[in-house]
């Protein structure tokens, strides 16, 4: 048995035939051509046909990988429009009198070292684009066959890196799983790795040509390769590999239906988001919205404080792309454990109970309105909630309103669209704010339990101290009441609570949470559909 | 001749598709349209050139449109950066 070591992807186990996915090898003729005008026409004859080419495959990726994945492919359609890239080439042909394949090669190997050269990332990556284009022009005019390449077996394919092509193109009902010797968790291999949810390990720097056929084990959970496995681990991995399928199918089969429990309660189940870039986990589990959307990203991805307009965008691709689904999007909770440079917060003694969150946006009103009217204007594009954290006072709430008016005065005269209707709550974390309940869900739309700073501040109990483990219980009754209180005092005032929190995906306390009445419960996406499975299996009546 | 600055704020810059797509509509004016950033300058009606500046986030660049139909083109062009970059 050999074992080798990469970077996984996903997690998960892929079983079969290891096979070596190979590119041919151009060899390319630097002899003088007969006839420039055939080569000139041979070039242009190969270059309208990988433009169809890539159109079909931008049809494809549309379907099987989504718009995103997709539109690389038409950027390649257009990239074969370029006028200096073409007019280089054919200067080869003409002026060199080289051949057409020699023309390619020379011609599109100036772009993608131009690429290559840049010092950002993504330029960087466009290199491998265009050496993608290159290697379909050489085909078409080398007449290579290129589809036989994967074998007609399932397997665990083997590769220095799949090309953007390359990774639409390949036969998914062959692939049981991908090893690559480069790649990177942003190269076109990860993201299909992702988008198919495909055992995946890259910058595996053992792989070797010897493996063809060899029988296999990818390990996703481990990030490793067995080659040639004893039978003991193969046992144990084909047991876990069978249970993640028989889980696997459970969870797909709860896609589209409802949280409805046997006597028929419904709830609503949302995800908790990070960023634009969690939006495809919220589509993948079947959330029904986002119950909170941490908007701090903005302002910890950034070295200074973000403009209205950057924060507009981040704002508007989350909830136009969810639309009509709700999108809570919680303004800045800045202090404690997240501090930012550029805010210049004073240390603090005691920085869970300092200056924080809605205490920074009400003492600096421009910070605060900036990112309100970003909130207001993308609030056009879709379905928009607004959530203000820490909140312990019915003055507090009063005035974010006052402030939120404001904006959609001053937008309303620049004649910018916002829309009509906006939910508006508060995050219920506070013990102040259990108590003050009643008062409060008279000023909201609703109320959200953010159950990790209500449990510290119940019981208080530090967070960030691990001494304090043995005092610390998740279920103390303490904040089950608290919980209670809340909802109770929502639903006095004809207003939904959800849940946010850590507790809220706790499976154990699900039921209790129905019991209690609550509305919503938001929690990471991969827990959506295993709490699907929960309410549905919950009978309220008995 | 018709001139505006624009600050980029999309992540990625100007990026592959966006900047294809671009490219394609320029070509529907007449005008001659020139996007400079720093030193380094392209011909809009030119993907990989574009491409090439690698204009990143929060970089400023300038578009210039010379040609009989500027007012539209400037309009237009000015209209696709706020949406697309």
């Amino acid at each position: 048995m050999q074992v080798a070591t990469g970077t996984k992807i996903v997690n998960g186990i892929a079983i079969g035939k290891l096979h070596i996915y190979k590119a041919p090898v151009y060899e390319i003729s630097e002899a003088q051509a007969e006839d420039p005008i055939q080569e000139l026409n041979r070039f242009e004859q190969a270059r309208v046909k990988v433009q169809e080419q890539q159109h079909a495959l931008y049809e494809k990726a549309l379907k099987t990988a989504g718009e995103e994945s997709a539109g690389i492919f038409e950027a390649h359609e257009l990239m074969l429009d370029d006028d200096d890239l073409i007019d280089g080439c054919k200067a080869i042909m003409t002026e060199q009198k080289k051949g057409a394949e020699y023309a390619v090669r020379e011609g599109f190997d100036n772009v993608a070292q131009m690429f290559s050269e840049m010092d950002d990332p993504y330029f960087q990556a466009r290199s491998a684009d265009i050496i993608d284009l290159k290697n379909a022009m050489l085909d078409v005019l080398m007449g290579n066959d290129t589809d036989s390449l994967q074998g007609t077996e399932p397997s665990i394919l083997v590769a220095e890196d799949f090309t953007p092509s390359e990774t639409v193109k390949l036969d998914k009902s062959l692939m049981l799983g991908m090893i690559t010797r480069e790649g990177s968790s942003n190269s076109h291999t990860a993201i299909l790795a992702r988008s198919m949810n495909l055992p995946t390990l890259i910058q595996c720097k053992d792989i070797s040509d010897d493996w063809e056929g060899k029988f296999a084990i990818l390990d996703g959970y481990n990030s490793c390769l067995y080659i040639e496995p004893t039978p003991d681990l193969i046992e144990t991995l084909t047991n876990k590999h069978n249970e993640d399928l028989k889980k696997e199918a459970l969870l797909q089969e709860l896609k589209g239906k409802s949280n409805t429990t046997i006597d028929g309660r419904t709830i609503r189940v949302y995800a908790n988001i990070g960023g634009p870039s969690d939006i495809g986990a919220v589509q993948a589990n079947d959330a029904e919205g986002v119950g909170l959307f941490r908007s701090e990203f903005v302002y910890l991805n950034s070295k200074e404080d973000p403009s209205e307009e950057e924060q507009f965008q981040a704002y508007k691709r989350v909830v136009e792309t969810l639309a009509p689904k709700l999108v809570v999007i919680r303004t800045c909770d800045i202090g404690a454990d997240k501090t930012i440079d550029y805010m210049n917060l004073d240390k603090e003694e005691n920085p869970a109970l300092g200056y924080r969150a809605i205490r920074i946006c009400l003492t600096r009103k421009d910070f605060f309105k900036r990112q309100l009217r970003a909130l207001l204007r993308a609030s056009a594009y879709g379905n928009l909630g607004i959530m203000f954290p820490m909140i312990i006072s019915l003055r507090e709430v009063r005035e974010c309103k006052e402030i939120l008016a404001e904006c959609r005065r001053e937008l309303a005269n620049e004649g910018v669209k916002v829309a009509d209707k906006i939910e508006v709550g508060i995050m219920v974390e506070t013990p102040a704010a259990v108590l003050c309940a009643d008062e409060l869900a008279q000023e909201v739309d609703f109320f959200s339990l953010g159950t990790n700073d209500l449990t510290q501040y119940t019981c208080a109990l530090d967070r960030q101290n691990a001494k304090l483990e043995p005092f610390s219980d998740t279920h103390h009754p303490a904040v089950l009441r608290a919980i209670q209180m809340t909802i109770e005092a929502g639903h006095r005032h004809g207003i939904w609570v959800g849940i946010c929190g850590e507790l809220g995906a706790d499976q154990t306390l699900t039921e209790t949470f129905l019991r209690m009445g609550v509305d919503e419960l938001s929690v990471n996406a991969k827990s959506v559909l295993p709490l699907r499975k929960i309410i549905r299996s919950i009978d309220l009546s008995k | 001749m018709k001139e505006f600055k624009y600050t980029v704020t999309d992540p990625v810059g100007i990026h592959a598709r966006p900047a294809g797509i671009l490219v394609k509509e320029a070509k529907n004016f007449v005008s001659k349209i020139t996007i400079t950033k720093g030193e380094k300058s392209a011909d809009m009606r030119k993907l990989l050139a574009l491409m090439g500046l690698g204009v990143k986030q929060g970089e400023e660049v300038t578009v210039q449109i010379e040609g009989d139909d500027e007012e539209a083109c400037a309009a237009y062009i000015e209209k696709f950066f706020s949406e697309n970059f």
